[in-house]
């Protein structure tokens, strides 16, 4: 445990004291390290004593509360929103649908081009079953609720589909926004002369980041500017397509995310409905409004990860060399915007191979856009490729971890760039060290506790490291502290705790001596909390002008700030592969009567580069894996074919792992060091979760012989009794 | 339909007591929330399905969400804002901070108020779902970490803090029993 005072004062984001100290300390003898300290959270004591604000907490002077309709047919047009019953309401203040809603910007969406889930109330069209179609404004919640109830909607339906598949006819080749498919070697000549193959369909379903807290969005004009506190990933980045989608000059546009309740990506995706609508309330009705999404209408409106289909061969030689591997992945995407679930990211990085083919398919269906979810792309991807190698793994009747060491490459088997740092073995070794690996017997089922079948598996994974352009100040105040600006959010990363120790690292002082304000866009551009890019983006921003002050600090006189844009310097990085590197290992029991498994042991080992707060970094890691263990075991959003419509949308529905769901779980790291990082850091956020689910598939394989390829592991497709029913799972050859 | 179905109804909250009207469809969660400025209960479902809004009510646990607010009148309820003692931090919230039992901390909330009900729960011999011996007669159950999940599953923790979240409960039932 870490000697860090805890104070019970609310007010711990300020310094704790005013000691004045000499800013240019000698820089031989920087005070006890303020990153590599596991450090409890800054914000700790306010979190505990339920004083800080999230977005629907803030209080606020008149303020009226939005009620959210969505429609309740797929696809179709509105014939009518009759507004007379709810206009005489008491307290209704307005309706807000396509034919009185401000114009948006229809060029308006994300990096991937225009995004029409955020295009709210500008048509009839109906895309998808759960769109909002208007928004009931009165002066309390259970008035704007009621009257939403008693708004009368018609529509006229027209046909839909959902029905997703790889074989889809609307299959069309995905964007190539990350980088063009793989084609490396010959494919089909390396398989034919391998000595085992293995080809095998893995199927995941639509997922939920569910964060706890429901997006909410406040917003008011002051003075010529609109204001916005709103539950989201990267304020600056969510102003900026305020700004575009409203048609204001960004300078008008003010977005505040003090404290956010979970992300996982489903606050990441430009603008959430929330926003949109209470911009439209405010503008329209010239009063603050706070709309608050329900928790159906997350799951209904808020982009989740899409489903994936996923074909993987790979190819081997008798020794367990790879000869080839051949991945072609579709996923669901929307016609309202485009997306890349990059699904074969780590069959490009993870293994040498003689030859390795990628091939990535979009498939329009009538759903509403899907997003990044944590570990976009990678956590799909690496449960097939993972399971994948397993079964070959089972073919050459050989371990597994030496199947994964075995297949270690010098340079990126699809680029050819070096490694920056590639610690993939030490992950490895010490992990199976750790886990008790060698006794391993590795035929399944040869393992029983009474009722109970148990087994192991493990699963090798990789994600992208690096920092996108964000920009910092600092100042140097007179009382010998230092405010530090960063437009930055902090959505459970600990990014306050974590980026006061970098600060206090780069300027050379106590962290208690830095003042960090985070989470304002007017704070100047910054990247947001994704892609396991916001402490690594932020941090570059803040060392390098921490660099800037220091040297210009000598005689100035104080107070002086100096600001650092990290665009040139990221330019000026040498391309390389630059990845962090986790080994998953899990234990699970199978109650073969009951399709039950449970999850008893869940190990994994970590390089991350250089660790700025092992306590929270911890964190992140093992909840990373818990939401790896429920993705595996629980989760799946349910599409009924015949009405289109998500028919679990809630937490009842929608199983996320809980307390009796989970066990002790044991993360660490190994040392690690990111060269092309001034801080040598890689990023924590997602890598938790990517490995997980094949390690625990895999494990369920080895308790019962049964191959688990499509997700989540349903009680149905474990029950013995009802094998090759309706799923992908076969019969193993038992030896 | 007409709005003017309110009731005058009194709450103890936090050991202040407060006169207020309200909406017959309130909840007590809102009426805390929205009526009296105590926004430390948070809404994660509105349907008593996760856990974030949960409080002591006559010192029990409840999903306020699911409290209408007239249902509750007269009664003395503990929010997380009254969890500390003037100040001085529970030994539960402070090993919450230092074990790092929460991320975003949007569930904390609850799971503290959560822990203080299930600790008093279990004091009083109640057993749960994973109880062994559940006769009338049986020996108080133990709580270990297995109980402490099934007392707690009703709190969801998207951040996944829940091993930290458990061993923060272990570490501190027996002074938060005594001190309760």
């Amino acid at each position: 445990m870490n000697a860090f005072p805890t104070s019970a004062s609310a007010d711990a984001e300020r310094p704790a004291g005013h000691r004045t100290v000499t800013p240019s300390a000698d820089p031989a003898n920087p005070p006890m390290s303020a990153v590599g300290t596991a450090r409890t959270r800054v914000e700790g004591p306010g979190k505990v004593t339920g004083s800080v604000r999230y977005a629907a907490d803030e209080p606020m002077q008149d303020l009226a509360f939005g009620w959210v309709v969505t429609s309740t047919v797929t696809r179709g047009r509105i014939r009518d929103i009759d507004i007379s019953a709810v206009e005489g309401m008491p307290g209704v203040l307005g309706v807000i649908d396509h034919r009185n809603a401000p114009r948006l910007n229809l060029e308006a969406g994300s990096f991937f081009g225009p995004d029409g889930g955020m295009h709210l109330l500008q048509n009839d069209e109906v895309p998808h079953s759960g769109r909002p179609i208007a928004l009931v404004v009165a002066e309390t919640m259970e008035q704007a609720r009621s009257a939403a109830a008693a708004l009368r909607v018609t529509y006229d339906e027209e046909p839909h589909d959902v029905n997703f598949s790889l074989e889809h006819p609307a299959a069309r080749p995905a964007t190539s926004f990350f980088g063009e498919d793989a084609t490396v070697g010959d494919v089909d000549a390396e398989l034919a002369a391998s000595a085992v193959v293995v080809d095998e369909r893995y199927r995941t379903p639509e997922e939920h980041g569910a964060a706890m807290e429901p997006h909410s969005a406040t917003a008011w004009w002051e003075d010529e500017r609109l204001q916005v506190i709103d539950s989201n990933q990267g304020p600056f980045l969510v102003a900026m397509t305020v700004a575009t989608l409203f048609s204001l000059d960004p300078a008008q546009v003010r977005v505040r995310a003090p404290h956010v309740g979970g992300g996982f990506g489903s606050k990441s995706a430009g603008c959430g409905p929330q926003l949109v609508l209470a911009v439209m309330a405010t503008t329209t009705l010239g009063r603050p409004v706070r709309v608050t999404l329900t928790r159906s209408q997350v799951f209904q409106t808020v982009s989740m990860r899409p489903a994936t289909d996923q074909r993987v061969r790979i190819g081997a030689d008798a020794d367990g060399r790879l000869r080839a591997i051949d991945h072609a992945s579709a996923f669901e995407v929307s016609e309202l915007a485009d997306y890349l679930e990059n699904c074969t990211e780590l069959s490009n990085t993870l293994y040498a191979a003689s030859a390795i083919r990628t091939r990535r398919t979009a498939v329009p269906v009538d759903i509403l856009p899907p997003y990044s979810v944590r570990g976009p792309g990678a956590t799909p991807g690496s449960f097939a490729l993972e399971s994948a190698m397993d079964e070959v793994a089972e073919r050459l009747r050989m371990d597994p971890l030496e199947l994964r060491l075995r297949n270690e490459p010098t340079v990126g088997p699809v680029s050819g760039l070096p490694f920056s740092r590639r610690n993939l073995v030490a992950c490895l070794r010490e992990g199976a060290r750790r886990f008790g690996w060698v006794t391993r017997d590795h035929r399944p089922r040869t393992r029983r506790e009474g009722r109970l079948l148990v087994g192991t598996g493990m699963a090798a994974t990789s994600f992208g490291a690096g920092a996108l352009p964000s920009s910092a100040s600092i100042t140097a105040e007179t009382d010998g502290t230092f405010t530090v600006a960063i437009g930055a959010s902090d959505i459970g990363t600990g990014a306050r705790t974590a980026l006061s120790a970098v600060a206090a690292e780069a300027l050379r002082v106590d962290p208690e001596q830095i003042r960090l304000l985070i989470a304002d866009s007017d704070l100047g551009p910054a990247w947001s909390a994704g892609g396991s890019r916001g402490t690594t983006s932020w941090s570059w921003a803040i060392t390098e002008a921490a660099a800037e002050l220091r040297s210009q600090l000598g005689d100035a006189t104080l107070p002086l700030t100096v600001s650092f844009d990290t665009t040139e310097s990221l330019g000026e990085l040498p391309p390389m592969e630059r990845h962090s590197y986790s080994a998953v290992f899990s234990e699970v029991t199978v109650d073969p009567a009951t399709g039950e498994v449970r999850v008893r042991r869940l190990l994994g080992m970590f390089a991350v580069g250089r660790v700025i707060n092992p306590l929270l970094a911890r964190s992140q890691l093992v909840g990373g894996m818990i939401m790896g263990l429920s993705m595996a075991l629980h989760e799946e959003g349910v599409r009924d074919p015949a009405t289109g419509r998500h028919v679990n949308a809630d937490f009842a529905g929608y199983h996320i792992a809980a307390h009796a769901d989970v066990p002790d779980i044991e993360a660490d790291f190994v040392p690690d060091y990111e060269p092309g990082d001034p801080s040598g850091i890689k990023g924590v956020g997602e890598i938790g979760t990517v490995g997980t689910a094949a390690a625990i598939a895999n494990a369920v394989w080895h308790a019962t012989g049964l191959r688990q390829r499509t997700l989540p592991i349903r009680l149905d497709r474990v029950l013995e009794e009802r094998v090759g029913a309706e799923n992908s799972a076969t019969r193993c050859d038992l030896r | 339909m007409t709005d003017d179905i309110r009731s005058e109804i009194l709450l103890h909250v936090n050991g202040r007591t407060h006169r207020l009207s309200v909406d017959n469809r309130r909840t007590l969660l809102d009426a805390l929330r929205e009526g009296m400025g105590h926004t430390g209960p948070k809404k994660g479902c509105d349907r008593g399905q996760c856990g974030a809004c949960t409080v002591l009510l006559d010192g029990r646990r409840v999903v306020s969400c699911l409290t209408l607010a007239v249902a509750a009148d007269g009664a003395e309820v503990t929010t997380v804002e009254g969890l500390a003692d003037d100040g001085e931090l529970r030994p539960l919230q402070q090993a919450f901070i230092q074990l790092d039992g929460f991320q975003c901390g949007y569930c904390t909330p609850g799971q503290l108020c959560s822990a203080i009900g299930m600790l008093a729960e279990h004091a009083a011999g109640w057993p749960s779902a994973v109880t062994a011996d559940i006769s009338p007669d049986g020996p108080a159950p133990e709580l270990d970490a297995g109980e402490v999940r099934e007392r707690m599953s009703g709190n969801l923790c998207r951040c996944g803090a829940y091993p930290s979240i458990v061993r923060a409960v272990l570490e501190t039932a027996s002074r938060e029993e005594v001190t309760r």
